[in-house]
């Protein structure tokens, strides 16, 4: 049950990047319809731990305050999630606060999800359009086709299904459920699908889509209910069919 | 390094050698077993048109021997790569990925001691491969439960191996389609079990 006039936060701190984490724990006054991100604010006003003590100001990462940016992921009760859109009222207490695993931790709960962006770049997660002289208006894109590609272009890079995904870890080199998605919104762009091979060709390497272990936890935690088990399955029928053509031929 | 550049091949192969030939074959073993419900004439006369088939070393060699040992060698690689995580994500799917890994490490085990009591016996030592091999071998009753959980773990080793082997080839994509395969596959492993557990009985 939420308390009324306090919230208790075990908080895990990491001086910076080198050094040992640690737990601290702190209380901060109670106002209704807060989130995780106005108690680590009140824990900034006053940086004073249960303890009574004086202490540095808990450092976090937010942007966008609602849920599009995917900057304030966190581990928050043993779930990733977002910090902005995790409802004081909705948890247990003491509520538990972790930064993300599965990326090095910069300081307190600020973590850099680098990896993702160059994974994004291997599987060249874009459309090209540039030329040196216009082309013109691409093909459409079908609106039935559209519905379920905008679905997959709601990820934010947040990092949360690469945080309970089993198989990513410092031991496998596994890219992680988000980019691999989007592989298959530019595949499905008409204008993308024009460099569908190059891409599918880059989660043919090491770590792409062949280190997934069909756990499918990544589904059950994404904050944007993006359907990443059916995105990873689908492009395991793009790489099948691309084998074969590139086997046997195609034209 | 070799093993990582060629990641994608070894994953395939892996993930093909599970079903073809590993687990085709594991399904006609248990029903060759099964005979020896019927007694003990019964199963000789199975086992033995096994035995005799030509080109057995070819065949061995071929259908068992390298496939099942290239997919236990680079799926114990591929196990210990997980860090498992049931703890903090209980979902049923995610029991489902740490006990496909659990059964993969407990049938190479069991396997190796299976190939070492019967096959390399009479390959080497001059046993004779007959319903009274496998009746001394589970005279033992702890012989016996480590026969009944070596046979369970490689069942639903196989039938689960099947939902992830629909996945990773891209055949069932939507949810709806994996749920199915889930069901099927579930009672694969049923069925597969009681065929396989009925046959060791026999022998007990």
């Amino acid at each position: 049950m939420p308390s009324h006039d306090k919230i208790h936060l075990i908080i895990r701190r990491q001086k910076d990047a080198a050094s040992a984490p640690y737990h601290e724990e702190f209380y901060v006054p109670y106002r209704t319809n807060m989130n995780i991100i106005s108690a680590l604010m009140e824990v900034q006003k006053h940086p004073v731990n249960r303890n009574g003590e004086g202490t540095t100001p808990v450092i976090w990462e937010s942007v966008c305050l609602e849920e599009v940016c995917g900057s304030c992921s966190m581990v928050i009760n043993g779930k990733p999630r977002q910090a902005c859109s995790t409802l004081i009222d909705q948890l247990e207490q003491p509520i538990r606060i972790e930064p993300l695993s599965t990326f090095p931790v910069v300081r307190d709960l600020v973590v850099d999800r680098q990896r993702m962006f160059d994974s994004l770049k291997k599987v060249k997660a874009w459309i090209p359009i540039d030329g040196t002289h216009d082309l013109g208006p691409g093909p459409r894109m079908a609106e039935k086709t559209r519905q379920w590609a905008y679905e997959l272009s709601k990820c934010m890079t947040c990092g949360c299904c690469l945080e309970a995904c089993p198989n990513v870890n410092h031991q496998s080199p596994f890219m992680g459920p988000a980019p691999l998605s989007q592989v298959r919104l530019f595949n499905a762009h008409p204008t993308g699908a024009m460099h569908k091979e190059e891409r599918i060709e880059a989660i043919m390497g090491e770590g792409g889509i062949t280190t997934c272990g069909n756990s499918q936890n990544c589904v059950e935690v994404c904050p944007k209910g993006i359907p990443l088990t059916t995105s990873l399955a689908h492009l395991n029928r793009q790489v099948t069919i691309h084998s074969f053509k590139a086997f046997f031929g195609s034209y | 390094m070799e093993l990582r550049k060629n990641q994608h091949l070894y994953r395939k192969l892996h993930s093909l050698s599970g079903i073809i030939p590993v687990g085709v074959f594991l399904t006609v073993h248990l029903f060759v077993n099964y005979t020896a419900t019927w007694g003990q004439e019964a199963y000789n006369t199975a086992a033995g048109i096994m035995v005799n088939l030509p080109f057995k070393y070819f065949l061995e060699a071929f259908i068992i021997f390298i496939p099942m040992y290239f997919h236990a060698i680079y799926g114990i690689y591929i196990a210990f790569q997980a860090k498992n995580n049931v703890g903090r994500y209980g979902y049923t799917r995610n029991w489902k990925f740490l006990l496909q890994r659990i059964t993969g490490v407990i049938t190479f085990i069991f396997v190796t001691w299976h190939i070492w009591e019967t096959k390399i016996q009479v390959e080497f030592f001059g046993v004779d491969a007959n319903y009274h091999l496998m009746a001394n071998i589970v005279d033992n009753p702890i012989s016996l439960i480590f026969y009944i959980i070596g046979i369970v773990s490689a069942v639903y080793h196989f039938a689960n191996g099947i939902w992830t082997f629909l996945i990773t080839w891209g055949i069932t994509v939507s949810p709806k389609s994996q749920k199915v395969s889930a069901y099927i596959t579930l009672g694969l492993f049923v069925v597969l079990s009681i065929i396989g557990v009925r046959a060791i009985l026999a022998f007990a």
